[in-house]
């Protein structure tokens, strides 16, 4: 009897977690959350919601469809970008505004670098600082959450024309009996006004019309189920969330007039979202398991600073983007030892009088008695005639 | 490629248009290409300015050429084409003052641009008057056409008029984004990949017809 041999290249064990499982398993927790969402702004955040994963999963279809980028719809991870990109845009974004996010969220971010996997950036993040920079007034009009008849209505700014200025919010907000202050957010009146939210009200949202997206508690809980299903590394949010808090404490600490306290800090705007679900992509986030904490510190960092020093009142996004163009680097410099080697060769401790044998590749011909290596592999090279 | 119905001047000029476009397929010039390009206006002035200087220094070098000893040429070039940016930049300031404060130091800077140095190196230096004459008309030709492809984009998203007239009306949301210098890249990197596309699905029939008859 012949048995067939089958030849073919490693891995040759794999696990039963693919991607399509995974990305399966991260839609089902954002499920909760978009709910919440829907339940906090109504019609136009299902809307919202709705165009945006759309134009995402349409644009990826479109790239894979002309071959120009490897995955397939299946996967969900387009879909997966487009609901991260409508959590983290206004409910009153318009559509129009929402659907070129998308667009832009996977053709730059992701079919550019070749599809899912090859992407430097998070996608939904990319799609976010487009739309960001194009349309800098209308990402910033947050409206109150919990008004009445918001089931049955949509906030006006939703349904502005496609190319056409939003309408002004003003006289909605007024018949709704609510100031047009109403619609900043914790972090803007922080920073603008310099009033301070209450943690508690910040973790559960609920409370009030406070202008915030969903819920710090259910992002955690939900983030909570893929991080024990190992969906998630749990290290990436806890080094974000872990270094944010100490820097917030650190500078309450020193200044607690100045700075709010750290709690504010964790709850407030996006923070918890991105440190739980934009953070940690796979692709964009350092696999070594000390980059991670390197990684997430430097998000957390970069976010307490953008938000304490400069003009935004948020900064998750750009601390996210930032840390995602150093993870390769990160990576590089947090490099396991190999099984078998004491250190890691010509970094960290080094044993005093080792000798560290130089390739031959690196002394240049000058210096004395060096020897350039053979070239071993020319030897088929035609001769110059 | 010559085709026998075309003559070899308009293939030549057709060269520098298509082919060998200056800003899309050799990407040159791309200081003026990404810095003035955020009106339709700009863009075109900015394209006629350098069909100017690029005509008239590729007219004068290759009449020179048997003048101009090999070890200077590159200077010789570059006094040449200063001299022509010189009249522009007079003339641009003349006609409209408020057009020479938009383009900026950009006008002095053609003389850096090396699709002129290149055309005077590769082409005028090597050939005589008419033919680069018509070869720097098809280049300038190709340079004021990504120009204004570059600003009119730029110009109808930005600022959703296009020289000038509106064309959505008073609540036109504008892109802030496309009068930025990332705008620019953006719109030359979509208008790269929408002519390497084209370009590239004339190239693939032959191919795909040859594995058919195969």
């Amino acid at each position: 009897m012949i048995t067939p041999i089958e030849i073919r290249s490693a891995p040759h064990v794999t696990g039963a977690r693919t991607v399509e499982k995974i990305m399966r398993h991260v839609v089902w927790s954002l499920l909760p959350i978009c709910a919440f969402f829907v339940f906090q702004y109504g019609l136009s955040a299902l809307a919202s919601i709705a165009v945006v994963t759309a134009s995402c999963v349409l644009t990826e279809r479109f790239f894979i469809r002309s071959g120009t980028q490897a995955g397939n719809l299946g996967d969900f991870s387009a879909v997966i970008t487009g609901l991260l990109l409508a959590l983290t845009l206004p409910p009153g974004f318009p559509l129009w505004m929402g659907a070129v996010a998308g667009v832009t969220a996977i053709a730059l971010g992701k079919a550019l670098f070749g599809g899912i996997g090859f992407n430097v950036f998070n996608p939904a993040l990319i799609g976010r600082a487009f739309v960001q920079a194009a349309f800098p007034t209308a990402i910033a009009s947050y409206t109150p959450s919990f008004i009445d008849g918001r089931f049955t209505e949509f906030i006006p700014t939703s349904l502005a024309w496609p190319l056409m200025l939003p309408p002004d919010t003003a006289a909605w907000l007024a018949s709704k009996h609510l100031d047009a202050l109403a619609g900043a957010t914790p972090l803007a009146k922080w920073k603008f006004d310099g009033v301070l939210a209450g943690a508690s009200e910040l973790l559960t949202s609920l409370s009030g019309h406070m202008a915030v997206g969903p819920s710090p508690a259910l992002i955690l809980l939900c983030g909570a189920y893929l991080a024990i299903r190992r969906f998630m590394d749990w290290r990436i949010p806890a080094a974000i969330l872990g270094s944010a808090g100490l820097t917030a404490w650190i500078l309450f600490g020193l200044d607690p007039v100045r700075y709010p306290n750290p709690f504010f800090m964790l709850f407030s705007g996006g923070l918890i979202l991105g440190a739980l679900y934009m953070a940690t992509d796979m692709a964009t986030s350092p696999v070594t398991p000390k980059g991670m904490w390197v990684y997430g510190a430097l998000i957390g960092l970069l976010t307490v600073v953008i938000r304490y020093y400069s003009g935004l009142p948020e900064g998750v996004m750009y601390a996210i983007l930032i840390a995602n163009a150093a993870s390769p680097l990160i990576e590089k410099i947090t490099q396991p030892t190999p099984f078998g080697k004491p250190t890691m060769a010509g970094f960290g401790r080094k044993r005093k009088g080792a000798t560290y044998p130089l390739n031959p590749g690196y002394i240049s011909r000058e210096d004395a008695g060096a020897v350039t290596p053979k070239k071993r592999f020319l030897r088929n090279k035609p001769k110059k005639p | 490629m010559t085709t026998l119905t075309a003559p070899r001047s308009w293939d030549e000029f057709m060269e520098g248009v298509w082919r060998q476009n200056p800003l899309f397929v050799m990407v040159l010039g791309m200081c003026p290409a990404l810095a003035v390009t955020v009106s339709a206006v700009n863009a075109l002035s900015m394209g006629l300015a350098t069909t100017f200087v690029l005509t008239c220094s590729c007219l004068l070098v290759s009449l020179l050429r048997k003048l101009i000893p090999k070890e200077v040429r590159i200077a010789v070039y570059i006094v040449i084409i200063a001299t022509f940016v010189t009249v522009v930049d007079y003339a641009i300031q003349a006609i409209s003052l408020a057009l020479y404060d938009a383009l900026g130091a950009f006008i002095q800077l053609i003389v850096v641009n090396c699709i002129i140095l290149g055309r005077a190196e590769a082409h005028a230096s090597k050939n005589p008057p008419l033919p680069a004459v018509i070869n720097a008309l098809g280049m300038s030709a190709g340079f004021t056409l990504g120009l204004f492809a570059l600003g009119s984009v730029r110009e109808i998203l930005g600022a959703g008029t296009l020289f000038g007239v509106s064309l959505f009306g008073p609540n036109f949301q504008p892109w802030v984004v496309m009068l930025l210098p990332p705008g620019g890249f953006f719109v030359l990197g979509a208008w790269l990949l929408l002519f390497s596309w084209w370009a590239r699905r004339g190239l693939g029939k032959p191919v795909k017809e040859a594995v058919e008859h195969v």
